[in-house]
């Protein structure tokens, strides 16, 4: 990085330092972190989706659809999360190539599953075998995406559903005293005002989903912790930048990221607590209306 | 090789006894069950020791951080904060990193005449580190709920136990323990269920398992690897653990009658319809 970095064994102290935090693989490191960040943002609205579509097929009146929507949002409770993050991975992955090896190779006769091998025609393969390195990497992550917000869902849809039943029922009564379709009164009474109930489950599934990312470990994504481990290791002097090992220096820093990464979110979080009670007939609610006439 | 050979060989691989090397082949339904069901061995010993530890630090932390007193207050904020704001996975990293640099021979206590060596080996294998990492754990997660209950104890049952003389010892011992405990007790349940799910974690970060012998994923994640079919071994792990729950549930369930059974409940009580007429 630096130009006096060139020959980095004859540098010491602070300067040796400022070069070895600036390497190339260090940039990865750092980018990592951001993989982390961009996994939170594009997971939270995914699951809060699947939450979403959980929770009301849970209170459909079609039994097949509730009882889909009740199996989806019990599943987690029962068993470890981490199962199903190692099951979704290659679930998915194979779903994906059978599907598109029913589309693309209709007459293929070979059995796709051969003894301990899955096997789908070359023009099924996702991504494609010549694809490059980026494309791999990509769909890998997507994959991790998906099964975040599939498990992740699932807790969702537990919180929603039980802030749907929370919103008082004088209110929805109201909306059909006033002629409002059960789907208006879903639309414009149950929606503005459940999120208030949902939000303190929200929030700690949020602070969950925070503390899930180091997974993504497991899964096979190069994230902070597969750097942590790989840039700590003891290196021999045959490297650049020889050094012994330094792996708990580097969780340290992971836990610290973490740690600060919890704590401003339960700022915010309280922030949008405190806006969205404004307002609403519960304590909080009453408690700054109370605070504001006085 | 029958299903009952397989049970015998491999039915407490998981502690070492038994057949030495993993199953190579035929990976049949047997094989899988008895495998995975003896890895549940480990997640059933963590989860166990690391619960029944944890409550009494719990309900420490949980008096130290309702604390009014600035030196016994602060270090429990601190110690809650930093186990629950960073990822258990994480922790594990961590503690294991830090029970490497402990000496390998040991630590030398000179007591005057003699000196006592205590071993620091058996620290970094996973049966003392984990279980140290998953004790703070579910202590700090417990503790917060155990403070969440002893502030939404009932005001009237505190005057009252003051009204009668009651301080100290006595009126924790007879007035905030019960209610503590009887309001805590359904989010307890919770969090010794996701303590369970949680020891699933210990073989997949930084403690190794020794001779392959590992938890319940461990040898499902084996499976997967080797027939690289997710379909059975892991439906396997979920169905164990779904038993796991059920029973935890309907264990915590009794404690949770006991602890409630002076509160009048709505529940009607049931009599044997038939019995007036045979007693008379």
């Amino acid at each position: 990085m630096f130009a006096y970095c060139a020959d980095p064994k004859s540098l010491e102290g602070l300067q040796w330092l400022s070069c070895y935090l600036t390497t190339g693989t260090h940039f990865s490191f750092y980018g990592s972190f951001l993989i982390v960040l961009v996994l939170l943002f594009v997971t939270a609205p995914v699951a809060l989706a699947f939450g979403f579509g959980g929770a009301m097929a849970a209170r459909s009146p079609a039994a097949p659809l509730r009882w889909l929507g009740k199996g989806y949002m019990a599943m987690v409770r029962g068993v470890p999360d981490i199962v199903f993050f190692l099951f979704f991975i290659i679930a998915l992955d194979q779903g994906f190539e059978w599907l598109t090896h029913q589309v693309r190779c209709p007459d293929w006769i070979d059995p796709i599953r051969q003894g301990l091998e899955f096997r789908v025609c070359p023009q099924a393969k996702i991504p494609p075998n010549t694809a490059p390195q980026m494309v791999h990497q990509i769909y890998n992550f997507g994959l991790a995406v998906v099964t975040f917000a599939i498990v992740f869902g699932a807790f969702a849809a537990n919180v929603l559903a039980g802030a749907m039943s929370a919103v008082p029922r004088a209110q929805l009564e109201t909306g059909e005293a006033y002629g409002m379709t059960q789907r208006q009164v879903f639309r414009r009474i149950m929606v503005p005002q459940m999120w208030i109930y949902a939000l303190p489950g929200l929030s700690n599934l949020w602070l969950i989903l925070i503390k899930a990312t180091p997974l993504l470990f497991i899964l096979g994504i190069q994230d902070a912790v597969y750097w942590a481990r790989e840039l700590g290791g003891f290196k021999s002097q045959t490297y650049s930048y020889p050094h012994p090992d330094w792996r708990l220096w580097y969780f340290l820093g992971l836990l610290i990221f973490y740690l600060l990464m919890t704590r401003i979110s339960e700022i915010v979080l309280d922030r949008i607590t405190r806006r969205l009670s404004h307002g609403q007939a519960t304590a909080a609610g009453e408690a700054q209306r109370k605070g504001a006439v006085a | 090789m029958s299903c009952w050979e397989t049970v015998q060989a491999y039915g407490l691989r998981s502690l070492g006894i038994g057949e030495r090397l993993l199953p190579r082949e035929g990976y049949d339904l047997c094989q899988q069950f008895t495998l995975i069901g003896s890895g549940l061995i480990w997640n059933i010993y963590f989860g166990v020791l690391a619960l029944a530890a944890g409550f009494f630090l719990a309900v420490g932390l949980a008096l130290a951080k309702g604390s009014s007193r600035i030196w016994l207050r602060k270090p429990a904020d601190w110690f809650v904060f930093v186990f629950r704001g960073s990822p258990l996975f994480i922790q594990f990293f961590l503690a294991y990193q830090l029970l490497v640099l402990l000496p390998k021979d040991g630590i030398q206590l000179p007591l005057g005449l003699f000196t006592l060596t205590i071993g620091t080996d058996w620290v970094t294998k996973a049966w003392a580190g984990a279980l140290l990492v998953l004790f703070l754990n579910t202590a700090a997660y417990s503790a917060e709920i155990f403070l969440g209950a002893l502030r939404s104890i009932p005001k009237g049952d505190l005057e009252a136990a003051d009204a009668y003389g009651l301080t100290g010892w006595k009126k924790f011992r007879r007035i905030q323990w019960p209610t503590m405990l009887r309001l805590a007790w359904p989010a307890y349940t919770n969090e010794a269920i996701f303590l369970f799910h949680a020891t699933t974690l210990v073989f997949f970060s930084g403690f190794p398992a020794f001779q392959q012998r590992g938890d319940a994923l461990y040898y499902a994640s084996y499976f997967a690897g080797k027939t690289f079919n997710p379909f059975v071994s892991y439906p396997i792990v979920a169905f164990y653990f779904i038993c796991l729950t059920l029973i935890l549930i309907w264990l915590f369930g009794r404690v949770n009658a006991r602890l409630n059974r002076h509160v009048p409940s709505n529940a009607r009580v049931r009599r044997a319809r038939l019995l007036p007429q045979i007693v008379r």
